[in-house]
């Protein structure tokens, strides 16, 4: 098998005395879409916070590209193409889908904003998504339903050239189609090469956009099933704890 | 370059706008009455003074009108970054006063006039700072720290004047007060010049998207790597700067720098911001529409002055246009 994008190794994090992660084993791959399921509090946040930089790792190894990296602030991580996509998505309203995109890395000509360059590369980014639902880029985002601004934020991600994507429960608060558009473009992201990690609580999400299926169950990962040879039930076992993998430490 | 692509050009507004049907007329009438008040407010106020009075729409009295109006004009293009951003300054009158009087005293103390103009923007700058970086830094509500500076700044110019007025007679300011171009006077070319930089830097930098994004959502601004804080700080900074301008030209206009406490220029800056659509809690950017609430403030009062009513009227008068402007914009779009 081909060498993961990114690849942890026996990552800790504690808070005082409360061990949230106790040594969890984890990988992703480019054009893959890899799912982290789990029940409430098994430290499926954490885990996506010491990736994304905001909250680092207390000990482990993270390897990047094949690379020991060390992940302890947002700002490397995206420099090293490592986006999240945090459920409130971090969308100014009252601002448009150019300016989304681009905030905090705007294009400028002559010190001015370049509007021009930016509205063409937010156009291609939302083309390479295949994205059909948004009918201007100079649409306020107020104006966007649930999963256009998904994808406003997707597509941010790809405009920073990010690598490794991370959403965290993207459908959550969507309905049935705009579920099944953003399904898509996760599907897309990885299609276009990209790694995707997705968090969810939706198996049936899960078993319609994802390639593997990790699960971690009171800080500790349990298991990595490949969605073709797993079924629903099994994973339930899994992240309920009636199934325990041989060998997995308490 | 990107014309040609297909996703770009259609007209978001218009479509909604033709799928609504008819009995949301009235709101949507009501929306366009909230977004344009400014404009709307001024034409039908120049429309019914200009029947009223004879002299109202004389060269004259445009003439002395606009130039009345550049300051609050300023006032108010400085009042609207700070609102961009959520924020408030109280302090801005009391920030023009102490300007005025660090001008003052240094152009009576025998500095160059340019060197006390310097001073007086510093001094006014001096307050913007405290202002931002109590706010920013300091996590303190922007209403009670320029409320507290409104009053140490109030009580700092009366401490240094020991009360008086200054009298400063340079030549400059004759020339600022006289001088026109066309028959456009001084002030007044300095109002638009300011409105016009303003307007540049609001919509076409990365300082005045990022002044936009923080008024928005500052949670999502930082989380997309804009400095906040810094964002902040400049804002009361402009703000000050723009008073400290506003300063040198009223100390022009009465020939004095005077300790006085000026209200009337803080309640009509936020008057005329929120006449000219920018909202209160802040993200909606606007330049040109505050400027028309300045120019509508000024042309009320002008108006109510030919016509003798009684100058106690005037108060009353703007508060019942800005109270109805607030009402108007309950049904603005979102
Ligand atoms: N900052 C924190 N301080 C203390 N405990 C925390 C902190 N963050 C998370 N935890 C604890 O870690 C455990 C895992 O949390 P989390 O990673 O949010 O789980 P999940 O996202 O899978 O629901 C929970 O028991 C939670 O209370
Ligand atoms: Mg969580």
């Amino acid at each position: 098998m081909a060498e993961p994008l990114i690849r942890l190794q026996q990552v800790t994090k504690s808070f005082g005395p409360v061990d949230v992660l106790k040594g969890v084993d984890f990988e992703a791959y480019a054009g893959k879409v890899t799912a982290l399921v789990g029940d409430n509090g098994a430290g499926k946040s954490t885990l996506i916070k010491g990736l994304s930089g905001v909250q680092p790792y207390d000990g482990g190894v993270v390897s990047f590209e094949g690379r020991e990296v060390h992940l302890t602030n947002p700002r490397q991580a995206s420099s090293l193409g490592i986006e999240v996509v945090y459920q409130d998505l971090a969308l100014c309203e009252n601002l448009d889908i150019v300016q989304n995109m681009f905030l905090g890395r705007e294009e400028l000509k002559q010190g001015t904003l370049d509007e021009a360059a930016m509205e063409f590369s937010a156009i291609k980014a939302l083309q390479s998504l295949s994205v059909r639902t948004v009918k201007s880029v100079r649409q306020k985002v107020s104006s966007l339903s649930g999963g256009q601004r998904q994808t406003v934020a997707i597509g941010r991600t790809v405009l920073r050239n990010a690598k490794l994507v991370i959403l965290d429960e993207p459908t959550a608060a969507l309905g049935v189609a705009q579920t099944e558009q953003v399904l898509n473009l996760v599907r897309r992201l990885a299609d276009n090469g990209l790694g995707v990690i997705i968090i969810s609580h939706n198996l049936a999400d899960v078993f319609q956009v994802c390639d593997y299926i990790s699960v971690l169950y009171l800080g500790n990962m349990v298991a990595r099933l490949e969605t073709v040879k797993t079924t629903r039930d099994e994973v339930v076992a899994y992240i309920t704890g009636t199934k325990v993998l041989e060998g997995v430490n308490e | 370059m990107p014309k040609t692509l297909p996703v770009v050009t259609s007209n978001v507004t218009t479509r909604q706008k033709s799928g609504i049907g008819s009995a949301l007329g009235q709101v949507r009438q009501l929306s366009f009455w909230a977004e344009n008040a400014a404009p709307i407010g001024l034409i039908a106020l120049v429309i019914v003074f200009g029947i009223l009075s004879p002299v109202f729409l004389t060269l004259g009295n445009i003439q002395s009108m606009l130039i009345a109006a550049s300051i609050l004009v300023i006032l108010s293009v400085a009042q609207s970054f700070v609102i961009t951003t959520g924020g408030i300054d109280l302090s801005i009158s009391a920030t023009m006063t102490l300007g005025a009087v660090g001008f003052g005293l240094a152009y009576q103390a025998n500095i160059n006039f340019w060197l006390s103009v310097i001073i007086g923007l510093a001094s006014a700058c001096l307050v913007g700072l405290v202002n931002g970086v109590l706010i920013a830094k300091g996590k303190v509500t922007d209403f009670i720290v320029t409320l507290g500076t409104l009053s140490a700044a109030t009580g700092l110019a009366l401490i240094l004047t020991t009360g008086k007025p200054i009298v400063v007679s340079s030549p400059e300011l004759l020339i600022l007060t006289t001088g026109t171009i066309g028959f456009i006077g001084y002030p007044v070319i300095i109002a638009a010049a300011v409105g016009a930089i303003a307007a540049f830097v609001m919509f076409r930098t990365r300082f005045g998207l990022h002044v936009q994004a923080v008024g928005g959502s500052e949670e999502a601004s930082v989380a997309n790597g804009v400095r906040a804080g810094r964002v902040r700080i400049a804002v009361y900074l402009i703000c000050a700067f723009l008073a400290g301008v506003g300063a040198i030209l009223l100390v022009a206009r009465i020939g004095a720098a005077e300790p006085a406490i000026n209200t009337g220029y803080l309640l009509n800056s936020i008057a005329a911001v929120v006449l000219g659509g920018v909202s209160l809690t802040g993200g909606r950017g606007k330049i040109f529409g505050p400027i028309l609430g300045a120019l509508l403030l000024t042309a009320l009062a002008n108006g109510l002055t030919l016509m003798s009513v009684s100058p106690f009227y005037q108060p009353l008068a703007v508060g019942f246009v800005v109270v109805l402007a607030a009402l108007l914009t309950r049904f603005r779009k979102k």
